[in-house]
């Protein structure tokens, strides 16, 4: 019944039911606090993970060998562990992927936002977030088995090996247009239409407007989807593995196959490896290089992330 | 959009031939023309039943918790939301690192097996169905808990009667999302051990496991020549991905359209 009506000849102390708290409530939090801890503790979880392993890696082999050696041979004898030659890797294929997907993207949020007409814009959002659901795999397989045969060295006449890092972070490319687009498309859309009707006003026409008003308001929303969109490159693992090749090189060449660190983690994991031997523990040095890499990247997104949306408040 | 038609079609191409009852029901072989995808189909699904029985009560759980009773001037709530932004970003390679540091060797040693296997996944989706949670909880207007409260239930009457049914096809939707994701992923089940070449189905929780994304990976993996060629069964095991993954996409879109509540 309710609680403290009104009808001051009933009781003589109104029960007000708040005044007893009931236990099972604060049990219900508990249980529910307990959960939401588990996502803390998957950080906690990644971070020791890395960290012990990497620690006791770091013991044998010097800082300074990883990270300015040039060779890595983690598993021949005498064994080198030079990170130098994956980072190359990582960074070239990464590269050209962003060389394909910030012009892609951007183009593609500039269209949506500024020029398409809703019904154009309704059939096209739900072909890239379809684009963007496509598992990596299948890129990789495409790459591979269509892109370097057909296109490279059919259509294009490149000169390029089965396992090339060009075809790879072309692929990737379009993998990660769809991130660079929808990010880069809402930073867009963002911008009060004031702005553009100011500048319609003052007789600017469509690209002027587009490209000299709204685009460097939302440049700090389109710079974050970049650097989102480079994470993104940098932790991929299947379309390296399945395209690039397994060959460490420090080679800036495109047309070679390339180790990144994602592809060699992957590499290596495929066979057994024994707890704490050097093959376990070089996963653990690598996944902490790659966590850290995209960590920081991570941080300076949500940085500019956070810089345009006070914009307009 | 070009490309993805341009994919597509090769796919097809080269994977319709392949496609038949046989294929479906058939272990993967040395032999090409007698591999099919049963055990990689199987072991998907026995992934995605212990990635959803995972994600589903701590998602939820999770989600309620932020939205309903978590305090934000605590710095423990705050830590735990800027948590969940970057685990959604991290890259899923690392996931399977941690699966192979806790779960399968480390403290839990559960082995290369399907428990560890789906756990590991559902860590990685966890942040989509806990955004999805969030979003479908904050959509309830307040009028609804009030309403509730003023009638005199508790704070968890109010939430389980009836904030969390009308936020049931949001809740859905999330995580019929994360599990697409998850079905696709490949690189933390190498690292977690999947067997890629396995020629039963799983037995149990604790039995060896392969995955479909898997499968493919190591036929297209293997070099093809003219007594074997193995590109068409990879393309075949793509096919039934992106069928699997369409369907269940459309049944969150179907989800969507039909329970959505105009508040």
């Amino acid at each position: 019944m309710e609680a403290g009506t009104a009808t001051t000849t009933r009781r003589a102390v109104p029960y007000i039911g708040a005044a007893r708290r009931r236990w099972g409530e604060d049990l219900i939090k508990g249980i529910l606090f307990l959960a939401a801890l588990i996502s803390v503790l998957t950080t906690t979880g990644i971070v020791i993970s890395l960290l012990r392993e990497t620690v006791v890696f770091f013991q044998s082999v010097g800082l300074g060998d990883y990270l300015i050696g040039t060779k890595w041979t983690p598993t021949f004898q005498p064994a080198s562990f030079g990170v130098l030659p994956l980072l190359v890797g990582t960074f070239l294929i990464t590269g050209i992927a962003m060389v394909v997907a910030v012009p892609l993207g951007i183009g593609s949020a500039i269209y949506l936002s500024e020029y398409a007409r809703p019904r154009v814009r309704r059939t096209i959002k739900p072909i890239l977030e379809l684009l963007a659901g496509v598992p990596t795999i299948v890129f990789g397989y495409f790459a591979l088995t269509y892109f370097t045969p057909n296109i490279l060295q059919d259509i294009l006449h490149l000169r390029v090996d089965v396992f090339n890092a060009l075809s790879a972070g072309i692929i990737m490319g379009f993998m990660i247009v769809p991130t660079v687009a929808s990010i880069s498309e809402d930073a867009l859309t963002a911008v009060p239409q004031s702005l553009r009707e100011g500048a319609f006003a003052l007789g600017a026409s469509r690209l002027q407007v587009s490209l000299r008003v709204v685009f460097p308001a939302a440049l700090s929303g389109v710079v974050a989807s970049v650097v989102l969109g480079v994470s993104r490159a940098v932790g991929e693992t299947m379309i390296v593995l399945v395209a690039a090749g397994q060959i460490a090189s420090m080679s800036a060449d495109p047309r070679g196959p390339h180790y990144t660190i994602t592809s060699f983690i992957g590499a290596i994991a495929k066979g057994d490896i024994p707890t704490g031997s050097v093959e376990y523990k070089t996963i653990f040095a690598l996944g902490m290089t790659l966590f850290l890499i995209t960590l920081a990247m991570n941080l300076i997104s949500i940085r500019f992330v956070r810089k345009y949306r006070q914009v307009y408040e | 959009m070009l490309l993805l038609g341009v994919l597509l079609v090769d796919v097809v191409r080269d994977g319709i031939g392949q496609l038949s009852f046989d294929f479906l029901t058939s272990f993967s072989s040395i032999n090409a023309k007698q591999a099919g995808i049963e055990a990689a189909l199987t072991g998907t699904i026995w992934l995605m039943a212990v990635c959803a029985a995972f994600i589903v009560p701590v998602g939820v759980a999770t989600a309620i918790y932020l939205e309903e009773y978590a305090d934000n001037d605590r710095w423990w709530n705050r830590l735990i939301e800027v948590n969940i932004q970057n685990l959604a970003a991290v890259p899923s390679i690392v996931y399977g690192i941690l699966g192979l540091a806790f779960l399968v060797r480390g403290p839990l040693s559960l082995g290369n097996v399907v428990l560890a296997g789906g756990l590991t996944l559902g860590l990685l989706v966890l942040p989509v169905v806990i955004i999805a949670g969030r979003e479908a909880i904050r959509a309830v207007p307040a009028s609804i808990r009030e309403g509730s409260l003023a009638l005199g239930a508790t704070k968890w009457q109010t939430i389980w009667r009836q904030v969390l049914p009308a936020s049931i096809p949001g809740i859905a939707t999330g995580v019929i999302l994360a599990l697409s994701r998850a079905i696709g992923e490949t690189a933390p089940l190498i690292v977690v051990g999947a067997a890629t070449f396995l020629a039963f189905n799983p037995s149990g929780l604790d039995s060896s496991f392969t995955a479909l994304p898997i499968q493919i990976f190591d036929w297209i993996s293997r070099p093809s020549n003219d007594i074997n060629n193995y590109k068409p069964l990879a393309a075949g095991g793509i096919l039934v991905l992106m069928i699997l993954l369409m369907a269940m996409n459309s049944i969150a879109i179907w989800l969507r359209n039909r329970y959505e509540q105009k508040w």
